[in-house]
């Protein structure tokens, strides 16, 4: 059994490369960085971790090398945060379209300007179309466990894909928790080793991310969307047999309480937990709310979410992020289509919050809860609302 | 026989458009770019291959007589070797 203990969320996922045995750690060691990296590093340095770790010059130049690294087929793995991922931007889509099973951290912090190193969606929304699979994780737990799962099934086979594990910013990467960190002999069984199909090999040459013109582009395109569609599958076949030896149980979209819900708060990542304290104690008031977490973003579960929200009359959206000029949060949006067709339909709110590390209390949750209600209802002539924002 | 990029379906690519065919790219045709094509006029060829030296497709070869002629499946029309030739052997006519 594996014992208890209290770690920083970011060591802890650091160890939790170390046991995944990662042969290369490319990475960028500046703000905004976490301890992630810098405790891979001491990892590599004291011998306890026996990989290659490239200090480089940039964000764009570790993404750089981490797809060299996948590309020969080494397990490889980086983290970063905020503006670093913004840097790494145009690698992320060729990491995703020379299906290369890179294993990500994302540390999620808002973006300049006004400086910020805090805690929020904005640098994650950003990203959101670059072709990886993205798990937003709610505690230290979630992480350490969704980043064994994600070297299992990125270099799954029929996979084959980067996956972005994205944590929030502060109240999680710099939080002590108390976790359990798998057994080593427990994840080398779960996770086999990795074999890319092709690898750069001078002895067998290919050539990856080569000219695509108009005649074939289309169908490559297509091919990698088919392709991150049918992850899903093997996602939450993997966490199914991570449930069964680990004990710890995960899937796309979370439900709690929701069943017999009228009103449903849709949350990611960590402000989860919150919200689901005032759940408990509107419901111990007697009032019909309940609680839908998305965990998989990448590719999104609408089957999963459907059905996770169809007896509901009002669900109501927390996003993280803003989409500037556009129709409310970006998570929002995405919610408002994928329900856009089907006959029954909760009506959705769209609120924003929690931006640039602005803390969301409990009592702030009910609030959001209540003035949900409160739009459902009499509507509103606004797109969206800040939560709290000084007017 | 297999297939021409037309022909190719998202099913018949490698993972990520992997190329396993080292070379493969001298089967794309470049030579459908052109809308002006070089005429030859070898009688006035002195055979110095300088238009060979300036192609930047590289799609200048001697034929069997010894001529410079341009493969008209890779030209894209430029007209370099027209302008650098000494002996003015090559016209650029339009493609009909």
């Amino acid at each position: 059994m594996a014992k208890r203990v209290g770690m920083e969320v970011s060591v802890a996922v650091a160890e939790t490369a170390k046991l995944a045995n990662v042969d290369v750690v490319a990475a960028y060691p500046i703000t905004p960085q976490t301890h992630i990296v810098e405790h891979l590093a001491e990892l590599v340095a004291d011998g306890e971790l026996d990989a290659e770790y490239i200090p480089v010059e940039s964000e764009h130049s570790a993404m750089s090398a981490c797809l060299g690294a996948s590309a020969v087929g080494a397990r490889t793995f980086t983290a970063t945060a905020g503006q670093g991922l913004e840097l790494m931007h145009e690698v992320l889509y060729i990491a995703s379209s020379m299906r290369l099973p890179v294993v990500m951290t994302v540390v999620n912090r808002a973006l300049s300007a006004p400086l910020s190193v805090w805690g929020d969606h904005s640098d994650a929304m950003a990203v959101r179309d670059t072709g990886w699979i993205q798990i937003f994780v709610e505690n230290g737990q979630e992480a350490v466990d969704n980043v064994i799962c994600a070297f299992r099934f990125a270099e799954d086979r029929r996979v084959l894909l980067p996956v972005m594990i994205h944590l929030d910013g502060f109240h999680l990467s710099h939080m002590i928790e108390p976790l359990f960190l798998p057994e080593p002999s427990k994840v080398d069984q779960f996770i086999p080793p990795y074999e890319y199909p092709l690898p750069l090999n001078p002895e067998k040459p290919v050539a990856m991310g080569d000219f695509g013109p108009p005649i074939i582009y289309s169908e490559a395109k297509w091919a990698q969307e088919v392709n991150l569609r049918a992850a899903k599958k093997v996602i939450i076949q993997c966490w199914k047999e991570f449930g069964k030896l680990f004990h710890r149980h995960y899937s796309p979209v979370e439900s709690y309480h929701s069943e017999d819900a009228a009103v449903l708060l849709l949350t990611m990542g960590s402000f989860s937990e919150t919200a689901a304290m005032a759940i408990d104690k509107m419901r111990t008031e007697g009032k019909s709310v309940g609680q839908v977490k998305l965990r998989l973003w990448r590719p999104f579960p609408f089957e999963e979410f459907r059905k996770a929200v169809k007896n509901a009359e009002v669900l109501v959206v927390l996003d993280r992020a803003l989409s500037f000029g556009g129709p409310g949060g970006p998570v929002c949006s995405e919610i408002r289509s994928a329900l856009y067709a089907q006959e029954k339909k909760p009506k959705v709110v769209s609120f924003v919050g929690g931006l640039g590390g602005r803390d969301i209390t409990m009592a702030g949750f009910e609030e959001i809860i209540c003035k949900g209600i409160e739009v459902a209802q009499k509507g509103s002539t606004r797109e969206f609302e800040i939560f709290g924002v000084r007017e | 026989m297999p297939k021409s990029e037309g022909e190719l379906t998202w099913k018949d690519l490698e993972i990520g458009a992997i190329v396993t065919e080292p070379g493969n790219a001298s089967q794309y045709k470049t030579g459908d770019w052109r809308s002006q094509k070089p005429v030859h006029d070898f009688d006035r060829c002195i055979k110095c291959g300088l238009c060979q030296i300036f192609c930047p497709e590289g799609c200048i070869e001697q034929n069997p007589d010894g001529y410079f002629d341009a493969n008209l499946y890779y030209c894209k029309g430029c007209g370099i070797c027209a302008r650098e030739c000494w002996t003015k052997v090559i016209t650029m006519v339009e493609e009909e």
